[in-house]
């Protein structure tokens, strides 16, 4: 089989899906509202996001302000909007570090085995072992909470899974029929890999990676909810929950609620979306 | 499968975990110092003078070098002495076996909630694949794990004890005037039975639910999936087809036969899923005043404070290496062909 | 996010008070006349802000703030003080008054070099052991022997060495001076000279912890007004009233439980729904609504002699490169450019004393603290700019406290706004409460935000520790001016009334508004709600609850 025409396949046979599943159609739609966001965020903002104006502070959700107002008077909608690019970007470059990492230990260590794969076993079973969230929190209490460093340490705790899931894909593909093929037809070690192995399992890492960009947002916004989130006065989703949850008790519903919601229809897209492509990848878990 | 070789199974699995957990060790001790900050400094207090940070320096053992402070880490260690905690002034491991039974009684009781409702929601999803059920059941699954769990928890405090008076304050795992059962388990609820405490199990129950929900929520999703899936696959089996047309009684055949047969795959994903929440549970406990390790864990990090983070670290992946064992175990029990791959 | 650390405030205790009134006082047995109800069987909820008491012994390492408050009670001390009015009717402790508590009188040797305590003969500890000298003489050993910060606290009394303190007899003890000082008789009223049993201690020391530190960080050894029942740390502490206590009129409340709610909107959810008695240290804006609501008592009380300010760094370079706020131009343009309105109402929500808006450039009076002389005027800031080197303005940081968070964010993101517009491009750093100490004492930060406090309001003591050329921590600007040296220790000198003083506090004040090495914006208040069958509450020094006083009808 060669990667083009499982592509096409793949292809056609989402449009079926797609058609077929309201649901996952819906989370498309979604996600690329998200991206509209992402892109266009800060050009539709109604107002600046990190303007202040003492005189409106936590001013309840009006048609001048749809989100309200935070307690310096910044405009929630704004704030909320803005951030979708910042939260969006934390995901994907703490997914795509990830599993370009995880890519190439699962796939090396699955096609060399030995002690290579012993070695990088080794490391994925120690990381695995340590209570995710909190490695999380030490590594960014360790190298300082900025962005670079919440996506590294999302990268680092997300790491295991890849690796794993693409060693074992690896792992039973490596004496397949057209890996034998390729070497025979005198391909070295690292094209076999990059360009035979590796396209046979992105399907099934995709899916992965979709689940895992919720979780990652997920995760961003667990480090904000402890102190260890962006740096202020930046608008990110979960930091803007995590401040705001103290006002609901008050009264403030609004500040925690919107990015809370926003932030939760967004994982809850990638959910899906994950959710749709495990189907379009494995039929079989529907029937 | 014969016993000799179920031990053989434990002790493999106990050695090969041994790597695994001297990584973890240096790692974590590694990472606690590299933790901004000076612990000798925060804890002198605001106004002591250079002296007196020294002084308190050389207590700890900090003015030593990193190796020197390792060596003298892992004797310790070897001797069962896991350090002193600087925030609570005691040590570490005392706090750690006061508070894990905490976390454990709430990641079990959320687990219990999560599988109470993600079992009945998964075979029915399962008896009615493509349903509006089946998508009202995995909707409601991934609004689950879709959830920061610090708001969900905010949320229903807010809406079920502030607005509507119906759960009890978020006070940790008592009410106010309750005392903790004689300590047998550890666990609230089974204490104050083997105790006869109905009121004593009633306030550890009712403070345990909001919590316990918040963290079920959680497990919700994959648990219902994987129920699905398991059904689905057991269902379209031939010995299924072969005892309906038998003339079983379809409850007969879901329960007995089928329930049966889709068990193993859910066990697993317990046991993933038990390992996570151990974890994910850091910040209910924080929203919910829970007593647990991981508001410790997180109290001591902020502080800096090496000696509680090390030892909650080492307890959880301990905790991990255990309960993969314990799964491994009941693998080979329930399924023999499992056994020899170890 | 509302998380306050536990060591919210830097504050330490040092006094200046005229030692002839001191030491001319002849106290008599009768003890501080707080209103008291009768003592019934009322117990008493509390929660709490700023912490939770991690320990019950204040001699060891890491004990936090809250921890005052526990051992405050479960301890006497020989010495204890008075209480006042305050303005506003609400009462605070009295630091001119020094009463007695433990020691029922005591005398000042002729030569003025000594003090000689009588103590009450029926005072017992909890464990129904008498109370005599040689526990006090082996308390005040154990306070001056442990180092770190006990030992430091007893220093600012002039209190040393073991040889100072002498048992006379059994109910007889004597303190050698070493030198004059208006502090000494201060310092045995504050929380760190407590009397412990130390029979009981001395059964359960070690090889490694000759003083039980241990075992008393977790026990109770004391012979308070109140008697530990159960000390869960992190979760709950139980106190209940000793009834055979004899250093004070027994308490109103028989039981205390004191509870650990981290959030600060589950401490208000619970003072709402009645769940609680007493929210104590209350968030500011959460203040500003119970007042609102009328349901329940407020007190609210300004910190004495403590300010939050932004300090300024006044080194002439940072890292290698010139720095731009060596020059005061610059630093009077951010004092002119800071938003204190608006900071005072969206940071603090009102809840403090504004201390920006003097009309007078130079100071009139030694009141402490009083308003600066600068208020937001971006025109004048402007202007200052650009006479500066920096016409331009340019980039620079802004540090401030993670455990500070819930005020000083912001704080500083208003801060941050108005600065841009004078050209000043500010990024803000939040620097872990772990790290906080460390980074003040490192003056590598080109600006931070400071919350230093100061025992009682003696100028001169804030200013030896946040304006003086020693370079203390709280100098976290690293502000040198000799002149300004020489006045604070003239200052330090002397005593209040005395005309030398009032001009050296006059001459640093002058020179701290012109300089303006720091932007000084307001005083923070302490705060409690209550529920209103809950009375008797007092300011104190310390900042906790003094259970002992408060009465629940």
């Amino acid at each position: 089989m060669s990667s083009s025409t499982s592509v096409s396949m793949a292809l056609k046979y989402a449009r079926y899906v797609l058609s077929e599943n309201k649901i996952t159609f819906a989370a498309f739609a979604l996600f690329f509202l998200l991206v509209l966001f992402a892109l266009f965020g800060p050009a539709i903002a109604p107002y600046n996001p990190l303007a202040s104006d003492a005189t409106i502070a936590l001013n309840s959700p009006s048609w001048q302000h749809w989100f309200g107002t935070d307690q310096l008077g910044r405009d929630v909608f704004s704030r909320v909007l803005v951030a979708t690019r910042l939260d969006l970007g934390i995901a994907v470059a703490a997914v795509v570090l990830s599993f370009g990492l995880g890519s190439v230990l699962g796939v090396s260590a699955g096609y060399y085995g030995g002690w290579w794969d012993r070695i990088v076993s080794r490391i994925i079973d120690t990381i695995m072992a340590f209570p995710l969230f909190i490695l999380a929190m030490g590594l960014v209490a360790a190298l300082g909470n900025t962005i670079e460093n919440i996506i590294y340490a999302t990268a680092i705790i997300n790491l295991p899974l890849y690796a794993r899931v693409i060693r074992s894909e690896v792992l039973v593909r490596r004496r397949a029929g057209f890996v034998e093929a390729a070497r025979l037809s005198g391909n070295r070690d690292w094209r076999i890999m990059a360009f035979h192995l590796f396209p046979n399992v992105l399907p099934v890492m995709m899916v992965h990676v979709s689940l895992n960009m919720g979780w990652a947002i997920l995760n961003a916004a667990g480090l904000s909810f402890i102190g260890l989130g962006v740096r202020p006065p930046t608008a990110e989703w979960g930091i803007m929950v995590a401040e705001g949850a103290t006002y609901i008790i008050s009264g403030e519903w609004w500040l925690a609620m919107f990015p809370g919601l926003v932030l939760m229809t967004a994982v809850f897209c990638f959910n899906l979306l994950g959710d749709g492509l495990r189907d379009l990848v494995d039929p079989r878990m529907r029937t | 499968m014969s016993r000799p070789i179920l031990i053989r199974t434990i002790g493999h699995r106990i050695l090969d975990a041994v790597p695994t957990i001297m990584g973890v060790i240096v790692i974590t001790f590694l990472l606690a110092r590299a933790l901004p900050g000076d612990p000798a400094a925060y804890f002198a207090g605001p106004a002591a003078s250079q002296e007196a940070i020294d002084q308190i320096r050389t207590h700890l053992g900090l003015d030593r070098s990193i190796l020197e402070q390792f060596w003298i880490y892992i004797g310790d260690l070897l001797q069962g002495d896991w350090g002193n905690s600087l925030t609570t002034g005691r040590p570490v491991w005392e706090d750690l076996m006061r508070r894990l039974p905490a976390s454990l009684e709430l990641t079990l009781a959320g687990l219990i909630f999560a599988i109470a409702l993600a079992l009945p929601l998964g075979i029915l999803a399962a008896t009615r694949p493509g349903s509006w059920m089946d998508h009202g059941v995995r909707i409601l699954g991934t609004a689950g794990v879709s959830l920061p769990t610090f708001f969900t928890g905010l949320l229903l405090v807010y809406v079920l004890y502030f607005k509507l008076g119906w759960a009890p304050a978020p006070l940790g795992r008592l009410s106010l005037f309750d005392s903790a059962p004689p300590s047998i388990s550890g666990l609230y609820l089974i204490d104050s039975l083997l105790a006869g405490r109905w009121e004593t199990f009633i306030s550890a129950f009712r403070q345990l639910m909001l919590p316990a929900i918040t963290l079920g929520l959680f497990a919700l999703a994959p648990l219902a999936r994987v129920t699905r899936a398991s059904m689905l696959s057991v269902l379209s089996s031939d010995f299924i087809r072969t005892a309906r047309a038998s003339g079983l009684s379809p409850q007969m055949v879901l329960f007995g036969y089928a329930f049966r047969n889709a068990m193993l795959p859910i066990i697993t994903t317990l046991g993933v899923v038990f390992s996570f929440l151990l974890g994910a549970n850091v910040l209910v406990e924080k929203v919910f005043a829970w007593p647990g390790i991981g508001s410790y864990a997180v109290t001591a990090l902020v502080a800096s404070d090496y000696a509680p983070v090390q030892g909650f670290v080492l307890t959880m992946s301990l905790l991990y290496v255990v309960l993969n064992l314990a799964l491994d175990v009941t693998y080979t029990v329930i399924d023999p062909r499992a056994g020899g791959e170890g | 996010m509302k998380r306050r650390d536990l060591l919210k405030q830097g504050a330490f205790f040092t006094a200046g008070v005229s030692v002839a009134a001191l030491l001319g006082s002849q106290p008599t047995a009768q003890n501080r006349a707080y209103s008291q109800g009768k003592p019934s069987n009322a117990t008493l909820r509390v929660v709490r802000g700023g912490g939770f008491p991690n320990g019950l012994d204040l001699h060891q390492v890491g004990v936090n703030r809250p921890a005052y408050g526990t051992s405050w009670v479960m301890y006497d001390r020989l010495l204890t003080f008075g209480s006042k009015t305050l303005p506003d009717g609400s009462q605070s402790y009295d630091y001119t008054v020094i009463e007695p508590e433990l020691a029922e009188s005591w005398e000042v040797a002729p030569d003025g070099m000594s003090v000689t305590f009588f103590l009450r003969k029926d005072a017992t500890f909890h464990n129904g052991a008498p109370v005599t000298a040689k526990d006090v003489k082996w308390s005040y050993d154990r306070a001056v022997s442990v180092g770190g910060f006990p030992a430091f606290q007893m220093k600012a009394g002039a209190l040393e060495s073991p040889d100072q303190f002498e048992q006379v007899d059994d109910h007889t003890f004597r303190v050698k001076f070493l030198r004059k000082d208006k502090l000494t008789m201060m310092d045995m009223a504050v929380p760190i000279p407590a009397i412990i049993n130390s029979e009981l201690v001395k059964s359960h020391v070690t090889e490694q912890d000759p003083w039980g530190l241990a075992w008393v960080n977790a026990n109770d050894a004391g012979g308070g007004a109140y008697k530990l029942e159960n000390f869960v740390p992190d979760e709950r502490v139980e106190l209940v009233r000793f009834e055979e206590w004899k250093s004070g009129p027994l308490p109103q409340i028989q039981k205390v439980i004191e509870l650990n709610i981290p959030e600060a909107g589950n401490r208000r959810a619970l003072l709402e729904r009645g769940d609680v008695d007493v929210n104590f240290d209350v968030a500011e804006k959460d203040v500003k609504e119970f007042q609102n609501m009328g349901k329940f008592t407020v007190v609210v009380t300004p910190i004495e002699n403590c300010l939050y300010t932004i300090d300024l760094n006044t080194q002439p370079e940072l890292g290698g490169k010139p720095n731009p706020l060596s020059e005061v131009k610059v630093r009077q343009a951010i004092s002119f450019a800071t938003p204190y309105e608006a900071i005072v109402a969206t940071a603090m929500y009102g809840q403090c004393v504004p201390m920006f808006g003097a009309t007078r450039v130079e100071p009139t009076s030694i009141e402490w603290p009083q308003p600066f002389p600068y208020s937001t005027d971006m025109e004048k800031a402007k202007a200052l700019m650009a006479e500066s080197g920096y016409p331009d303005g340019f980039e620079t940081t802004l540090a401030f406290d993670l455990g500070t968070q819930e005020w000083a964010e912001p704080m500083c993101v208003l801060i941050q706004e108005s600065l841009n517009q004078i050209g000043i491009k500010v990024t803000l750093e939040k620097v872990p409460s772990s790290n906080f100490r460390a980074v003040m004492v490192e003056k590598s930060r080109p600006m931070i935000s400071n919350n230093f406090g100061g025992w009682l309001n003696f100028p001169d003591y804030f200013f030896f520790y946040a304006y003086h050329g020693q370079n203390a921590t709280f100098n976290a600007g690293s502000y040198q001016n000799p002149a300004m040296d020489k006045l604070i220790d003239a200052a330090l000198a002397s005593a209040p009334g005395d005309p030398v003083y009032e001009e050296s506090v006059k001459g640093f004040l002058k020179i701290a508004f012109e300089e303006a090495p720091k932007v000084v914006m307001l005083q923070p208040v302490l705060s409690v709600a209550m529920q209103p069958n809950i009375g008797g509450y007092q300011y104190w020094f310390h900042r906790q609850l003094d259970y002992r006083q408060l009465t629940k009808a």
